[in-house]
């Protein structure tokens, strides 16, 4: 019998695979060339032809707004697969390995915590000097902590348990223990902490470009297109609020993918 | 009890400080673009002797370890140096921006708690029926929202639509502002307050008040209101840190001159000790207002501190 948390996480699943389908196939579902200018069509308001309007420069805003999901989309998925599995991995080492080495880290991974994270997010990405690759860098730095905390708090109470110590007299190696007995124990936690950061991470990376610390114009990135028109909201507001509307579906997909996850993983585990 | 447990925090409060200290200035000394080719950029000329002569009266030209040295020797004196752009002592600028960002900041948890509180226990109360369904969907679009949208979508609205700017700028408090932030923090508030109300009421301390005959109220507003205070005062505490981000996006949108709108401003200029200054500010705001929560839960709820104490 099929579980309703599992049909739930199913039919997620199905608008998590839409929504990167979409990211990836860009090219062949926009009726416009993203980035062709027309000016003789600016500020058009929305209509049948143009779903979302044009901008300042006569560019189809339907167009832009999905283009711009993958840029979006695929760098928020790097920063939390970066984030994670090192984040991850440093956990689990100070958890299975106490000592001076694993003390330190975690005092690190406790400063990084104290910070609030986006005031970080926005001094490195200021300081490293914007860019897509540099806001990425940003945000990996004030997420990892969290999963090391995580891997750790998982690790910690296993070290001692029967099944570690047969698996080390029987002669397997540490990093036999740590990947085939201990990573199974502890992969389903951080899985549902990644996935519930992914919305998160989405929304902060727009917000860096929004501040001009990120993706910078003229690439259709949503965060840099609404402050691009900004000054717009007023005679046209649906510059502003076409790719308002696309960071906010896609956060959306992706937090109700996370919880599904998450009640999905709670029922299993 | 609770003074150990004070003096632990505060203990705990200094070893985050210090790492943050070196942790902010290490990030400003590895950066690659130096400050005085950014500043003779501007300016449109640059000599090298010049330049050089600049570097040393910065003191760009020690070593890391004596340079964090002096300045973290500074900061203990109160001097965080003065703005490579305005000159002007930096210390005297954040004091000046900093009630402006608390203000904001206050309101916003005003906001937050006089918005979360009901609606959460509203949703509890109404548990699985039209309004628990109604908070929930409301936390959830919340949760999506990036701050700037909804500052956007409530200028937007109020300014544009309504035409009630003027009406709230005649208050003269951030209204818009603190509303923006209050959204994103109630949406996520909201549901732990609904949880842990649900949990209190389940307890068999209100069975027992109620068989005995108190009113459902007083059951309601003197126990039940109290234990779902402490733990709403601790998420405030830890969303602060996502306040203080949303505070440089929003005051930056709504011109509003706190110390985000500096940070940000003084980002794109480069202007190193206003940017360090910023995170050690922020940090200190941060870790002072979880530590304030932390002691107010302990307050309203003894049993928080002894749990506190045992870790």
């Amino acid at each position: 019998m099929i579980s309703s948390r599992k049909r739930r996480f199913q039919s997620c699943l199905v608008l998590v695979v839409l929504l990167l389908l979409s990211c990836l196939c860009w090219q062949w579902l926009v009726p416009f060339d993203p980035y062709a200018q027309d000016l003789g069509k600016a500020l058009r308001p929305p209509d049948g032809v143009h779903l979302f309007g044009t901008d300042r420069y006569g560019r189809d805003l339907f167009s832009r707004v999905l283009a711009g999901g993958q840029l979006t989309v695929f760098s928020a998925l790097a920063v939390v697969l970066t984030a994670s599995v090192t984040g991850s991995l440093i956990g689990l080492i100070c958890g299975y390995r106490p000592g001076k080495t694993a003390t330190l880290l975690l005092r690190l991974a406790d400063v990084f915590l104290a910070f609030p994270s986006m005031v970080f997010a926005i001094a490195v990405a200021g300081i490293l000097g914007g860019g897509t690759f540099n806001a990425g860098i940003a945000i990996v730095l004030v997420a990892w902590p969290k999963y090391t905390r995580l891997a750790c708090s998982t690790v910690l109470p296993l070290r001692h348990e029967p099944f570690i110590e047969a698996a080390r007299m029987s002669g397997c190696t540490d990093g036999q223990i740590l990947f085939q007995q201990i990573l199974p124990l502890a992969v389903g936690p951080l899985a549902v902490t990644a996935a519930l950061d992914v919305g998160t991470v989405i929304a902060e990376l727009a917000g860096l470009s929004f501040l001009g610390l990120g993706t910078a114009p003229p690439a259709a990135e949503w965060g840099s297109m609404m402050s691009g028109s900004r000054n717009l909201l007023q005679s046209a507001p649906w510059t502003v609020l076409a790719p308002g509307l696309g960071i906010f579906l896609t956060v959306a997909v992706c937090q109700l993918f996370a919880d599904a996850l998450r009640d999905y993983v709670d029922e299993k585990g | 009890m609770v003074r150990r447990y004070i003096l632990q925090r505060l203990l705990h409060l200094l070893v985050i400080l210090f790492g943050a200290t070196f942790l902010s200035f290490a990030l400003m000394h590895t950066v690659s673009t130096d400050t005085v080719d950014v500043l003779y950029t501007l300016n449109g000329n640059a000599n090298a002797a010049v330049a050089a002569a600049k570097r040393a009266s910065l003191g760009l030209d020690r070593t890391f370890l004596v340079q964090y040295g002096d300045w973290l020797w500074r900061i203990l004196h109160g001097d965080m140096g003065n703005s490579f752009v305005s000159g002007e002592p930096v210390l005297t600028t954040i004091l000046q921006k900093l009630p402006a960002t608390m203000e904001l900041m206050v309101l916003a948890l005003l906001m937050t708690i006089l918005a979360a509180l009901p609606l959460g226990i509203l949703a509890a109360l109404h548990r699985d029926r039209f309004w628990d369904q109604a908070v929930r969907i409301f936390s959830f679009l919340g949760n999506a929202m990036p701050d700037f949208f909804t500052a956007l979508l409530l200028l937007y609205l109020f300014a544009v639509h309504w035409h009630l700017f003027s009406f709230l700028d005649a208050s003269r408090l951030p209204v818009l502002p603190a509303l923006t932030l209050s959204i994103a923090m109630t949406a996520k508030s909201i549901r732990q307050v609904r949880a842990v109300f649900l949990d209190e009421l389940s307890k068999t301390y209100v069975q027992a008040a109620l068989v005995r005959g108190l009113p459902v109220n007083t059951v309601l507003l003197h126990y039940v209101l109290r234990s779902v205070l402490a733990p709403l005062l601790a998420l405030l505490g830890v969303s602060a840190g996502s306040l203080l981000g949303g505070a440089a996006i929003v005051e930056s949108i709504f011109l509003w001159d706190g110390i985000g709108k500096l940070a940000v401003d003084a980002i794109l200029l480069r202007d190193y000790p206003v940017i360090q200054a910023y995170v050690i500010w922020m940090c200190v705001i941060y870790v002072g207002v979880n530590l304030l929560m932390d002691l107010l839960s302990a307050f309203l709820d003894p049993r928080v501190a002894e749990r506190g104490s045992d870790q």
